[in-house]
């Protein structure tokens, strides 16, 4: 954890010293940076356009975990529909997600659907693809048992078909989780007018790298937050079992 | 035939069960296999290895339904069964394992029956910290939490030592005095079969059918040394004639 900081500073003085050097509008000082957050923050502007990209993320990442939850179940315990769903899931996997994005914004409009769509529409297929890797090697004794005794549906999948799930779940929420951020600002930036992607987009147009960076680094930043504080736990705790037993 | 005599009776005909093998091959496993489970009696089911008895559960419990003939099971049978293998949620407690399978049954009854079978110190445990002998009493535990009025064990006592095997076996017995629960009993020890059992069919052949049965004048409490004896020279003078 120390060395962890410690490299994080040096990255954090290196980029001092170069800015330095440069002397360049084009590489601000991490102060500078600092400044601008500060003042997009008292204006609100900065929360607004992380709240928005943050809801982004979080309801296409739903969309897409839940139905590639449900499709990957369904496609792991059966034949037919694995050879129904498969080609569709490699034309989808191999389809750039721009083309996605701009055929969504044309086809739909340029509205959050669209762009909501567009990014669980990029994260669905691998969502389903890890997720059907985990219905393939579901335990048949353990549901001839549940089976046998007769244990309701909620059971079942609370207690038998989700914790054997929750590896891949877990697996698919952290690849998922990091694809989704990325593309969200890519969406944000083609076709919407308000978020961090752009916001980017904006000081893109006018080469205020210190804006871009201003809204980057928090949002990277939060990211990174729940990566480790929630999905890493998450991904603890469903093991638990397992860690006991070593 | 009456409607209260077939409510007495677990039908069991099975006219043909034939597997077909992943090399596309055909084998018959079991051919005219056909008896009436009394209620409320210990059937013991006695049979080499590989001979189709843990075919037989799992048809009659209604787990594989590919196979010519019938099981009539009475209308609300509550099925309590003992697998093979324990067949744990290793991600439950032995505890919420027992809960799970037996949602109805009270904290206090879940904590008797775990005492008599011994496994009450482990209720916190995961199953993968449990020996197997452990695992098996957990899954007889669960079977008998579930108050089943069909008791169905596969090889329940295989893989323990005897003295645990003896006194698992007196559980059994006290709970199918206790409650007149019918009971299938799969087992290759012939002197357990006589010991728990009311009624012992032989399996045997290919495909494998009943080759003998034998009822017990004398089960349980009631058994003599000299009467244990004579029926297991009974199973044995059929299974040389069998081998012979
Ligand atoms: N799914 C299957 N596919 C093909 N053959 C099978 C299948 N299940 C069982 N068999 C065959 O059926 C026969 C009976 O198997 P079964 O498991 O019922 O034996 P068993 O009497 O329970 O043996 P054991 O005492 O060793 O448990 C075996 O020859 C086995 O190879
Ligand atoms: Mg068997």
């Amino acid at each position: 954890m120390l060395l962890r900081i410690l490299s994080l500073l040096l990255l954090i003085a290196i980029w001092q010293v170069a800015s330095m050097l440069a002397a360049s509008r084009l590489l601000p000082e991490p102060l500078a940076v600092v400044d601008v957050m500060l003042r997009e923050a008292r204006s609100g502007a900065l929360f607004f356009n992380l709240g928005t990209t943050l809801a982004r993320v979080a309801i296409s990442f739903a969309l897409a975990m839940f139905f590639g939850t449900v499709f990957g179940v369904l496609m792991g315990r059966s034949v037919t529909l694995d050879r129904l769903g498969d080609p569709w899931l490699v034309v989808l996997l191999n389809l750039p997600a721009l083309v996605i994005i701009v055929l969504a914004y044309i086809w739909i409009g340029l509205t959050d659907t669209a762009a909501i769509l567009a990014v669980a529409l990029n994260k669905l297929p691998n969502a389903t693809v890890t997720i059907r890797e985990g219905a393939r090697s579901l335990d048949a004794g353990l549901e001839e048992m549940a089976t046998v005794f007769a244990m309701p549906w909620q059971t079942r999948l609370r207690h038998v078909l989700l914790p054997q799930l929750a590896p891949y779940i877990a697996a698919a929420t952290r690849s998922g989780l990091s694809i989704v951020w990325k593309i969200v600002l890519v969406v944000e930036l083609l076709g919407r007018s308000n978020g961090v992607g752009f916001e980017i987009g904006t000081a893109f147009q006018v080469f205020n790298v210190a804006l871009l960076l201003a809204y980057a680094l928090p949002f990277v930043g939060i990211m990174l937050a729940i990566e480790s504080f929630i999905v890493q736990p998450f991904e603890q705790h469903v093991s638990r079992w397992r860690i006991k037993t070593a | 035939m009456s409607p209260v005599g077939a409510s007495r009776q677990l039908e069991i005909k099975i006219a043909r069960k034939a597997f077909r093998t992943a090399s596309g091959e055909v084998r018959e496993v079991l051919r005219d296999f056909s008896t009436s489970l009394a209620v409320g009696k210990v059937h013991a089911l006695v049979g080499p290895s590989g001979y189709g008895k843990t075919t037989l559960l799992r048809i009659v419990i209604g787990l594989d339904r590919d196979f010519e003939g019938a099981v009539a099971l009475p209308p609300g049978t509550k099925i309590g069964m003992v697998f093979q293998e324990p067949r744990l949620l290793p991600w439950r407690s032995v505890l919420d394992n027992l809960r799970l399978a037996a949602p109805q049954a009270s904290e206090a009854n879940l904590l008797r029956i775990a005492t008599d079978l011994g496994i009450a110190g482990h209720l916190r445990y995961f199953p993968g910290e449990l020996s197997l002998g452990l695992a098996r009493r957990v899954a007889l535990a669960r079977a008998f939490a579930v108050n089943p009025n069909f008791l169905v064990l596969d090889e329940p006592f295989v893989s323990l030592d005897e003295a645990l095997a003896m006194r698992l076996g007196d559980e059994l017995m006290a709970l199918v005095e206790h409650t007149e629960v019918t009971t299938l009993l799969v087992t290759h020890d012939i002197d357990e079969a006589i010991r728990l059992a009311d009624h012992i069919m032989l399996l045997g052949g290919r495909p494998a059918k009943i080759v003998a049965d034998f009822d017990i004048a004398l089960p349980r409490a009631a058994m003599t040394a000299d009467y244990a004896a004579k029926i297991k020279a009974e199973i044995g003078a059929v299974i040389a004639e069998a081998v012979a």
